[in-house]
């Protein structure tokens, strides 16, 4: 009784706030359109869902969300081989590097592509601006990293043995990776691709930046329907339909994340030099880095021009008030309502992802307890799978009207981004927590210590620096959140994405110049703390 | 068929790991290659292997320089202490994996076969995860050995398991390997699997061969005491010692039972210690002129400690060390 009860009371703040901030808004919007006039309404739902366009939208969301991952699983796999496999010179910077894109802001991103791939851009002769090619290269651009890093965690500490035992009977390279290596890195694999398809499949700012009208995912369609068509009906039923696809694709992804056995001894090897054989390996991996750093640098270059010179007037721009309605507030004013956004966030994140992810790591005395931690962990993840635009459409419905009448608590927007930034947090600590061996608790305890002297000693000196790391990942994620943060953010004190959304979008001259400037300014600071974080060893973000 | 190592040095990362190392092992023979833990023998079979490059020296097989043919051409299979069957095949599909690639026909039937050898008849569908240690052993042996390779090589197999298991493969080893005439390099810390499967010697300290030679040859002569103690010898006595005991010997190793109790022996000394086992009593006692030494007593004549005894010496279970210390 005494394991549930301290079970209990740790999770207790967590489900607390994930019920006020997450399933009241969520099911305040499904609800919004499963009752019309007091009753329940389920026929109207289903007729949403049979309309030709929800099925166009839902084919266009599932082929684009395959191909990416296809795309980021065929080009990740190569280069997690070659930096977590071979040892050469400033493989740790090029991990950092390619780490980056994953928490650039969304918005920032499709600003990028629409400037590569724009008919004024250097790959504007491919004619590819506004196309799907454009949004699967900016789905790929985010997710590759993803690849990189579970998959190559995974490659850093297989068995080298039974590869070497093969080789010895005569299996070449290319047999010894298709009959033994891909085989034992597959749940590796299938895990990464599912957590990428998710991203994808949800994918929010991309979309909307490079999709435009005529493309649409499931995210931008509500979107639609609810901001513009005010169809709450339709954008109900599409919200079902994501949470249902994404419990059942979080449940298949846990499964799969499964840990084996890990008393099995197990021989690592060391990284070795690159040889002749690993140069296809090498080459991929340079290209990846080329097409990730063509955009940033198509950014970099594109705000440094005004007028058709090289100036910094974009940047001067920055701390001015635009004539038109696009600018009530400088950029400088809302980067620093971004950065105190996001250091609220940061411990909001922190406090409620520590005490999740002390509550899912602890061992398990029966299968019910099991089963009841496990079914937290999923319920703890489920917000990253949410459409961000139900999310923050829910708090609006329903935290406006008392007894929740928070809409103008400046906490709002940190509290969605916060829960956001949460998924990530716990999937930073857990892994670090569950490694753990018990017997350094158990001696702790024989030799007097209670259970508070005993997390004090054994799990705080080995959490506090990926504390740290989750800490720099919920900063850089709050930093960039655009989704929850466009429906909340007030308009005198908007974000540095929300202003950057709303220059692209202004027919003023100079705002698309100033819309660059932003956005390489958000982009060095959510790059900037991503590599100290990496310095500190996020490693852990590898078992995600 | 022979396998030439000449001269060969391997370093990793600058740090030399195996230095001049140069040894035969001619065909159809086991040569064992024994040392303590971090002596670069398991650095060496790697070498052999392909899977490490030498710095210097020569892997010959035949008399061919093997320094270009990479590890899946040279027709060496490799056998580790654990940790290598394929888990995600079953028993059947692990042993026929060398015959699948080279696409040999009758591949079950030749398994079937090497259970049979290996003594795992009726496992063929059985999966690595639910085997015990010295079953997987035996299924990591039966793969080796599906492709009848010119070379099999063997990195401490034995050491995983616990005792008594140890004890039985390692007879069942020898047998199979002799009844298939199988060349062997096996790489071992215990010399007790050395003796039971193999039929020639090396023993490597610090990255160098100090000895090798036919098994008998080597364990009756050690090169030097340490060489001597690693091989199981209890004690080197020098000097007075030496020469009461081996007249005109410097240097005499003495096994742990080469003194025994008895009422007509030569060496007078006392009891210090005594100990008993289930195979016999052992003593440690204080020899006049020489100092302390094992000895040991029937199980029905248990002395107790203080008591005078006498000794006499079994010459065949001492060896005589060469050089002056």
């Amino acid at each position: 009784m005494r394991r549930y009860a301290t079970l209990a009371a740790l999770a207790l703040g967590p489900v607390l706030v994930l019920a006020v901030f997450f399933v009241v808004p969520v099911v305040g919007m499904v609800g919004r359109g499963f009752v019309v006039d007091g009753r329940l309404d389920v026929g109207g739902v289903l007729e949403v869902l049979g309309r030709e366009r929800t099925h166009r939208v839902l084919w266009f969301t599932v082929w684009s969300a395959a191909v990416a991952t296809l795309v980021s699983v065929l080009l990740g796999l190569p280069a997690a081989y070659a930096l977590h496999r071979l040892a050469f010179p400033g493989r740790r910077l090029v991990r950092a590097l390619l780490l980056v894109p994953f928490v650039l802001p969304t918005v920032v991103v499709g600003v990028a592509f629409r400037l590569l791939l724009g008919e004024a851009g250097p790959l504007g002769g491919l004619g590819l601006d506004g196309t799907p090619v454009a949004i699967v290269a900016g789905l790929v651009f985010f997710n590759v990293a993803v690849v990189i890093r579970a998959v190559g965690a995974a490659w850093e500490s297989l068995d080298a043995r039974p590869g070497e035992a093969a080789a010895a009977l005569g299996a070449s390279p290319a047999q010894v990776f298709r009959t033994v290596t891909l085989p034992a890195l597959r749940p590796a694999i299938v895990s990464a691709a599912s957590v990428v398809f998710l991203f994808c499949a949800t994918s929010y700012g991309v979309v909307l930046t490079l999709g435009g009208l005529r493309y649409s995912s499931v995210e931008t369609e509500i979107y639609l329907l609810t901001t513009q068509l005010l169809d709450l009906r339709a954008a109900a039923a599409l919200s079902v339909l994501q949470l249902l696809a994404v419990t059942a694709l979080l449940v298949v992804a846990g499964r799969l994340r499964a840990v084996r056995d890990p008393t099995q001894s197990r021989r690592t090897p060391r990284p070795r030099r690159p040889r002749g054989t690993d140069g296809a390996q090498v080459a991929l991996t340079l290209l990846v880095l080329v097409l990730v750093a063509a955009p940033l640098l198509t950014l970099l270059l594109g705000s440094l021009r005004a007028d058709d010179a090289w100036s910094l007037d974009n940047y001067r721009a920055l701390d001015r008030v635009g004539q038109g309605s696009a600018l009530l507030v400088p950029a400088s004013d809302a980067l620093l309502t971004s950065l105190r956004t996001a250091v609220d966030a940061t411990w909001m994140s922190l406090l409620l992802g520590g005490l999740i992810a002390v509550v899912v790591s602890r061992r398990s005395a029966t299968r019910g307890e099991r089963r009841l931690r496990s079914t937290l962990d999923g319920f703890f993840m489920l917000p990253l799978g949410v459409s961000a635009v139900t999310l923050g459409f829910g708090f609006l419905l329903t935290l406006g009207r008392p007894p929740l009448a928070l809409l103008d608590s400046p906490l709002l927007v940190p509290v969605a981004q916060a829960l956001v930034a949460l998924p990530l947090v716990v999937r930073t600590l857990v892994p670090v927590l569950t490694g753990l061996d018990d017997r350094q608790r158990q001696a702790a305890a024989s030799l007097g210590a209670g259970p508070l002297r005993t997390f004090a000693t054994v799990d705080v000196p080995a959490v506090w620096r990926p504390l740290l790391a989750a800490a720099g990942f919920a900063f850089a994620v709050s930093l960039g959140e655009f989704g929850a943060t466009s429906f909340l953010a007030r308009s005198e004190h908007p974000t540095l994405p929300v202003v950057i959304f709303r220059l692209i979008g202004s027919p003023e001259p100079e705002a698309f110049g100033t819309a660059l400037a932003a956005s390489v300014v958000l982009a060095a600071a959510t790059a900037a703390v991503v590599l100290a974080v990496d310095r500190l060893g996020g490693r852990s973000f590898g078992a995600l | 068929m022979v396998l030439g190592i000449e001269d060969l040095s391997v370093s990793y990362d600058g740090v030399p790991a195996v230095v001049g190392a140069s040894l035969q092992v001619p065909d159809g023979r086991v040569l064992a290659v024994l040392g303590p833990s971090g002596c670069g023998k398991s650095t060496l079979l790697r070498a052999v292997a392909g899977l490490e490059p030498p710095s210097a020296g020569r892997i010959t097989w035949d008399g061919t320089d093997l320094a270009r043919t990479p590890t899946h051409k040279r027709g060496f299979a490799l056998m580790f202490q654990d940790g290598q069957l394929f888990g995600h095949l079953s028993v059947a599909r692990n042993v026929g994996y060398a015959l699948r690639l080279r696409r040999v026909r009758d591949a079950d039937a030749r398994v079937e076969e090497l259970l049979a050898l290996v003594g795992l008849e009726g496992y063929a569908d059985r999966l690595p995860a639910t085997l015990s240690g010295g079953e997987r052993q035996r299924v990591a042996l039966a793969r080796c050995l599906a492709v009848r390779p010119r070379l099999l090589l063997l990195d401490e197999p034995l050491s995983a398991l616990d005792a008594g298991l140890r004890q039985r493969l390692a007879a069942d080893l020898r047998t199979i390997l002799t009844a298939e005439g199988t060349t062997a390099l096996m790489v071992t810390h215990d010399h007790d699997e050395a003796f039971t499967v193999a039929d020639h010697l090396a023993v490597m300290r610090a990255g160098h061969v100090v000895q090798k030679g036919p098994i008998d040859e080597v364990w009756r002569a050690p090169a030097d005491p340490a060489t001597a103690v690693f091989l199981g010898y209890a004690r080197v006595l020098e000097g007075a010692a030496a020469d009461r005991v081996h007249p005109g010997a410097a240097r005499v190793a003495v096994r742990r039972s080469a003194f025994r109790l008895d009422e007509t022996g030569p060496l007078t000394g006392t009891v210090t210690s005594v100990r008993t086992t289930p195979e016999q009593v052992r003593l440690v006692v204080d020899l006049d002129g020489v100092g302390e030494v094992d000895a040991v007593a029937p199980l029905d004549r248990v002395p107790a400690p203080g008591a005078g005894v006498r000794l006499a010496l079994d010459a065949t279970r001492t060896a005589v060390l060469p050089g002056t210390p």
